[in-house]
């Protein structure tokens, strides 16, 4: 397959994978926001979904102050922002387009059908109802696109490029959901453990639809340690960074098989899946919680680049 | 001008044949069903992504050509006769392109004069003394047709460098038989879902002689900004082969490889939809992104096979096409079966004075110019307009032809006041590979959708219709 493909079809499932992250996001905030909170707290809700998006450098670059409107609008909507969930559905159906002959009619269909919708929402910031509305509308289609290529794509080259693009983009954004709440998942975070504390665990949990996920797994209160655990360690999580290594290191070597050659991806990912398989939470927290999450997210990105040097340019 | 042609009920308000079965229906079919219809065709090919752009409007890059759900019908009488038509057409067309760039017979026998070849821009004297496999260079021709009567068809133009709209074909005829099954029941309607196929087997014909039995095809495209995009991602995943850019490719030691996640792989045929000057930097337009550098050379070299051929151009060019009834008497000494539509070259004297007088009833053509653009049609011009073109032919006369304001024949088009007919034109595609010609029976039927309009390219609001050939 063309190299140019593949990489169209891995920044496709990325972008999808992106949108709807930052659509969470949103949500979880716009929920965080809306709770009774503490006002002698410190903490911007919506500063800190910027800082969760990765976009806050650019956002201050236009912006003065983070304020509810602005972030919405620049995270939702804003053409200037070029990983707005606008713009992250644009280049999704631009890169599909470009590689049309790779996709299932029913793929295409999915994405297009998402473009075409787009053009309903405007690009002015939404009344509140009108951007629920949105953001679900988001997610649906992601899980329609998602659903679609997982049904109807040949098991060959091209759907498994566009996975590694959805599982890197995956963990990249689980670890920024831990780099920037690491504080409140460590464990002397405990006895200040309030109401409020609550609200921002449920928080990161619902941010990757685990909040029910954890009550199945650990049948125990929310625990921060525990979210920490869920998150990076355990495998039953979709969005875990654990599980999203099983089916990076489970893609590529199907690459590998079908081209009979294993290169750096492969042995990458592999180094990272078993490092994973290998900690216990108690050592990560020994090791250092932030230390541990920066430096996955180093190594997510090395993997990137070696996908890139290998096989899409 | 007179009253056109209606393919349906012809001159005396009858029904012509073909249309019987199409006439009866249309009778009885609720006028309400047909809106019902148009407006589901046209949501499918939103959803299939069936777009074109048009260059100069920047809100709408993307837009759909209107598709008229009333089928244009052929007889499998008119098709036959259209069809060795076509076939000695574009046999004139290669014969033409390898005299041209080899013994150039036909200049020094006096048929067509020299300074319309090689002082031409798509004249291409980097292939003077190239030899192609065999002798093909128009693989993919789609030759304009329209017609004036019962009997008379008219070629109005060649297209012989990078003709499309076959994709609309093939799309019209898979949103017919969703849409109207009962219609084509009551029909024999010949297929033409095989024209990928036939495609494949005339570019596969045609591979360099060092190929391997099963030589690699591509697809080259401009890119996705392109306006025929949609065409050229969708005969890819036809054909079954890698749509490329310019950027895919890379020249090597003479040979042409595409860049893919398992290495270099080599091309053998390139079925380009991407014109002659931005093929290769190094040879034509040295800012060209869009092509392959070394690609010439590797052409030179007989390692690729360019589909169509570099320079055809000179055989479809406007200033050519007048000639083409003596250019098939001097290669096969047999009279064109399809005509031409009578042609002043105003680069003849008289020709001029008969144009320059007649400027109200004749359509004007700039030779270089294509897409309904820098044209002149006098009928329906204004005074100033036709003041306007009158100096621009009295200053470069050579650069214009004229022709009579055809009544191009009409067919039965739902329009907003319901069923009324409109004119159309029809584009058959013609493969010529080493073992034969292939035509699939049909082609696009273009129709002018505005009332009384005789322009139906799609750049100038025209649409299409899905064209029937009857089995008998």
């Amino acid at each position: 397959m063309l190299s140019r493909t593949a990489d169209n079809l891995y920044w496709l499932a990325r972008y999808v994978e992106r949108a709807e992250y930052l659509a969470r996001i949103l949500e979880t905030t716009q929920r965080l926001t809306a709770m009774p909170l503490d006002q002698s707290r410190s903490t911007n809700e919506w500063e800190t979904a910027l800082a969760t998006a990765g976009c806050a450098g650019a956002f201050y670059q236009a912006h003065d102050k983070a304020t509810e409107e602005a972030v919405t609008h620049f995270l939702a909507f804003s053409p200037d922002n070029p990983s707005s969930i606008r713009n992250c559905l644009e280049v999704a159906r631009h890169n599909a387009r470009a590689v049309r002959t790779a996709l299932t009619m029913e793929t295409w269909d999915a994405i297009n059908t998402t473009w075409l919708d787009l053009k309903r929402f405007g690009h002015k910031s939404a009344s509140r109802e009108e951007l629920t509305r949105f953001l679900q509308w988001v997610q649906e289609s992601s899980l329609r696109f998602d659903g679609s290529a997982y049904r109807t794509m040949l098991r060959n080259d091209a759907y498994w490029f566009s996975r590694i693009g959805l599982y890197s983009e995956r963990a990249d954004n689980t670890a920024r959901i831990l780099d920037v709440k690491y504080h409140l998942l460590l464990p002397a975070h405990e006895h200040v453990g309030g109401p409020v504390d609550y609200f921002q665990w449920a928080a990161i949990l619902r941010s990757v639809s685990a909040l029910t996920a954890y009550h199945w797994v650990y049948r125990d209160s929310v625990k921060p340690w525990l979210i920490a655990d869920l998150l990076i360690l355990n495998d039953q999580l979709p969005r875990s960074l654990s599980s999203c290594y099983e089916n990076m290191v489970q893609n590529l070597d199907r690459i590998a098989a079908a081209y009979g050659r294993q290169g750096p991806p492969q042995r990458l990912a592999r180094s990272i899946r078993t490092k994973l398989q290998n900690t216990r939470i108690d050592d990560i927290f020994q090791g250092g919680l932030h230390e541990f999450i920066s430096d996955f997210i180093a190594e997510n990105n090395r993997l990137g680049a070696a996908v890139t040097q290998q096989y899409l340019i | 001008m007179a009253s056109a042609f209606d393919e349906m009920t012809g001159t005396d308000g009858g029904v012509r044949d073909p249309y019987e079965a199409l006439s009866t229906w249309l009778g009885e079919v609720n006028p309400e069903v047909l809106e019902v219809r148009r407006r589901e065709a046209e949501l499918l090919f939103r959803r299939i992504g069936i777009t074109f752009a048009v260059y100069g409007e920047a809100e709408a890059t993307e837009r759909l050509i209107p598709f008229d759900v009333i089928p244009r019908i052929l007889s499998a009488k008119e098709w036959r006769f259209l069809e060795q038509g076509l076939i000695q057409r574009v046999k004139t067309l290669n014969l033409f392109l390898k005299d041209i760039y080899s013994r150039r017979e036909i200049l020094r026998a006096g048929i067509v004069p020299e300074d319309l070849v090689f002082p031409n821009p798509v004249f291409r004297p980097e292939m003077n003394g190239q030899k192609v496999p065999h002798d093909i260079y128009v693989h993919v021709a789609g030759i304009d047709i329209v017609r004036v009567d019962a009997e008379t068809f008219y070629v109005l133009e060649d297209n012989a460098r990078t003709p499309s709209g076959v994709s609309y074909m093939l799309e019209n005829r898979e949103i017919m038989l969703r849409l109207f099954p009962e219609l084509f029941a009551r029909h024999r309607v010949a297929s033409v879902e095989d024209y990928p196929d036939q495609l494949l087997a005339t570019l596969k014909s045609v591979a360099p002689a060092g190929a391997s039995s099963d030589p690699t095809v591509v697809v080259m495209t401009p890119g996705v900004y392109n306006s025929a995009y949609y065409e050229h991602s969708f005969l890819a995943d036809k054909l079954g082969v890698e749509l490329v850019e310019g950027n895919d490719l890379f020249v090597k030691a003479g040979l042409v490889y595409m860049r893919t996640t398992q290495g270099p792989r080599r091309v053998d045929v390139i079925y380009r939809r991407i014109d002659d000057d931005f093929l290769d930097p190094l040879t034509f337009r040295p800012d060209s992104a869009l092509g392959v550098a070394g690609l010439m050379s590797a052409y030179h070299a007989g390692n690729v096979t360019l589909a169509n051929a570099v320079g055809t151009g000179i055989a479809d060019d406007k200033a050519i096409y007048s000639y083409m009834p003596e250019i098939v008497r001097f290669y096969l000494g047999e009279e064109a079966i399809l005509k031409n539509v009578p042609t002043w070259r105003c680069r003849e004297a008289d020709h001029l004075s008969y144009v320059l007088d007649h400027l109200d009833e004749l359509v004007v053509k700039e030779v270089h110019g294509s897409g309904g653009y820098g044209m002149l049609i006098g009928p329906t011009a204004d005074k100033a307009t036709i003041a306007a073109f009158r100096d621009k032919i009295r200053r470069t006369p050579r650069n214009f032809i004229a022709q009579p304001t055809l009544a191009l024949s009409t067919c039965p088009t739902c329009v907003e006041s319901g069923v009324a007919p409109r004119h159309v034109d029809l584009r058959p595609f013609v493969l010529t590979g080493r073992d034969r010609t292939r035509i699939v029976p049909g082609g696009l039927t273009r129709v002018a959708l505005k009332e009384g309009s005789l322009v139906v390219n799609s750049s100038q609001g025209g649409g299409t219709k899905d064209t029937w050939v009857l089995d008998r």
